[in-house]
C-alpha cells in the first residue's frame, strides 16, 4: 500500500535542495518580519532599546518574548515575568529532542544550533523526507529567521520610539494577536479547547485579586487538571494504555 | 534594573531548555504524560495571555478597542490569512476603532 512507499531515508527520492531551501526561506521571511511587531510592543511596554535588542538576541522564543514585555509592562515582579516566559519555552525542550534524532548533530556543534531550536524551525525540519534535507531546513530557517527577526525587532523599538504613543496606533493590540495566531493551530481536539477555555477563565478571573504575572502562572495550571481530569475519566474504561502506545 | 534581571533569568531559563533537548537522551523526556504535558502547556499560557492583554487594564477587566481588534484577527485566522495578516488586522481595527472614539 501507500505507506510503505513514503519511508525511504536514503535521500534517493529526497526533494530537491531548492526547494528545501524555498520552504525554510518562505517560514524564515513571514515569521522574521513579525519581529517588527515584537519590537513595537516592547518599546511601547516600556523597556528601552537595548533591553528590546537584548531580548530578541537572547531569548530568540518569541511567545515568550511578548509574554515578557507584557508581564512587566503590567507592573509584574521580575521573577514572576520571568517564570511565565520560561514555561513557555519549555515546548523547545521538546523539539529540541525531536531535532536531535533528526539532525544527528556532533555535541560540539549543539550549543550552536540550540538557539535556533523553536517552532518554525522545528515546523520546517520536521518537513522534509531526509537528513540533508532535515539540516538544511533547520539552518536555512534558523539563520533567515534569526536575522530578520533581531533587525525587525531594532527597526520596530525606533520606529515605536519616532512615533511615541503606540496605543493610539492599536499597536498594543499585537501581542494579544499573536498569542491569539500561535494559539489557533493547537486547539484541535476536546482536550486543547477545555484546556484553553479553563486557561481564559483562570487568567480573567483571577486578575483582579492576584499580583501581576501570577494569574498566568496559575492558569498554567489549566493543563495538569484537563489532562488529570481526562485520564480519570479514561481509566474508567481502561483505554488509557491504549491511547498512549499511540503516540 | 530589575528589567536586566528579568532579561537575564528569561534568556539563560530558555536557552537552557532548548539545548536540554538537544543534549539528553532520546526517550528521557518520552514518557507519554510528559510529552502531552508539554503539548498542553502553551496552550494554557497562550490563552490566558490572549485574554489578559485583550482585557486586562492593570488589575481591572475592560472592553475597550483592543477587544474589536483580536476579534478582527480571529476572523483573519478563521479564514486562514498569513500571520502578518492576522497582526495587521489587529492593529488595524484596533487603531480604527479608538480612532472613531471606542
Amino acid at each position: 500500500m501507500t505507506e510503505q512507499t513514503v519511508v525511504p531515508d536514503t535521500g534517493a527520492e529526497g526533494k530537491p535542495d531548492a526547494a528545501v531551501v524555498r520552504d525554510a526561506l518562505g517560514v524564515g521571511i513571514a515569521v522574521g518580519l513579525s519581529g517588527f511587531a515584537f519590537g513595537v510592543t516592547s518599546a511601547g511596554s516600556g523597556l528601552t532599546l537595548a533591553q528590546t535588542c537584548a531580548l530578541s538576541l537572547l531569548v530568540f522564543t518569541g511567545a515568550s518574548q511578548f509574554a515578557l514585555v507584557g508581564a512587566l509592562a503590567a507592573g509584574g515582579n521580575p521573577l514572576t515575568a520571568a517564570a511565565g516566559a520560561f514555561f513557555l519555552g519549555v515546548r523547545n525542550a521538546f523539539y529540541g529532542l525531536r531535532l536531535s534524532q533528526l539532525l544527528a548533530l556532533p555535541r560540539a556543534v549543539r550549543p550552536f544550533a540550540a538557539q535556533w531550536v523553536i517552532d518554525e524551525t522545528t515546523a520546517v525540519a520536521l518537513a522534509q523526507p531526509t537528513r540533508r534535507g532535515v539540516r538544511i531546513g533547520f539552518t536555512v530557517t534558523g539563520l533567515t529567521l534569526y536575522v530578520l527577526w533581531n533587525l525587525t525587532t531594532l527597526l520596530g523599538a525606533l520606529g515605536a520610539e519616532a512615533i511615541g504613543d503606540t496605543a493610539a496606533w492599536g499597536l498594543d493590540a499585537a501581542g494579544p494577536a499573536v498569542f491569539l495566531a500561535l494559539l489557533a493551530p493547537m486547539l484541535r481536539t476536546v482536550t486543547e479547547r477545555a484546556t484553553a477555555a479553563l486557561a481564559v477563565l483562570l487568567g480573567l478571573g483571577l486578575l483582579p485579586v492576584l499580583p501581576a504575572g501570577v494569574p498566568v502562572l496559575v492558569a498554567a495550571l489549566a493543563a495538569p487538571a484537563v489532562l488529570w481530569a481526562r485520564g480519570r475519566r479514561e481509566s474508567g474504561d481502561g483505554r488509557t494504555t491504549a491511547r498512549e502506545e499511540e503516540r | 534594573m530589575s528589567v536586566w534581571v528579568a532579561i537575564g533569568v528569561t534568556a539563560v531559563g530558555c536557552y537552557a531548555v532548548k539545548l536540554l533537548g538537544l543534549l539528553v537522551p532520546a526517550g528521557a523526556l518520552e514518557r507519554p504524560l510528559v510529552r502531552r504535558l508539554a503539548a498542553l502547556l502553551p496552550v494554557a499560557l497562550l490563552a490566558a495571555l490572549t485574554a489578559q492583554q485583550t482585557f486586562a487594564d492593570g488589575q481591572a477587566l475592560v472592553l475597550d478597542a483592543r477587544a474589536a481588534g483580536v476579534g478582527a484577527a480571529a476572523v483573519a485566522l478563521v479564514l486562514r490569512a498569513p500571520f502578518l495578516l492576522v497582526v495587521a488586522a489587529a492593529v488595524v481595527v484596533t487603531a480604527g476603532v479608538r480612532a472613531l472614539g471606542g
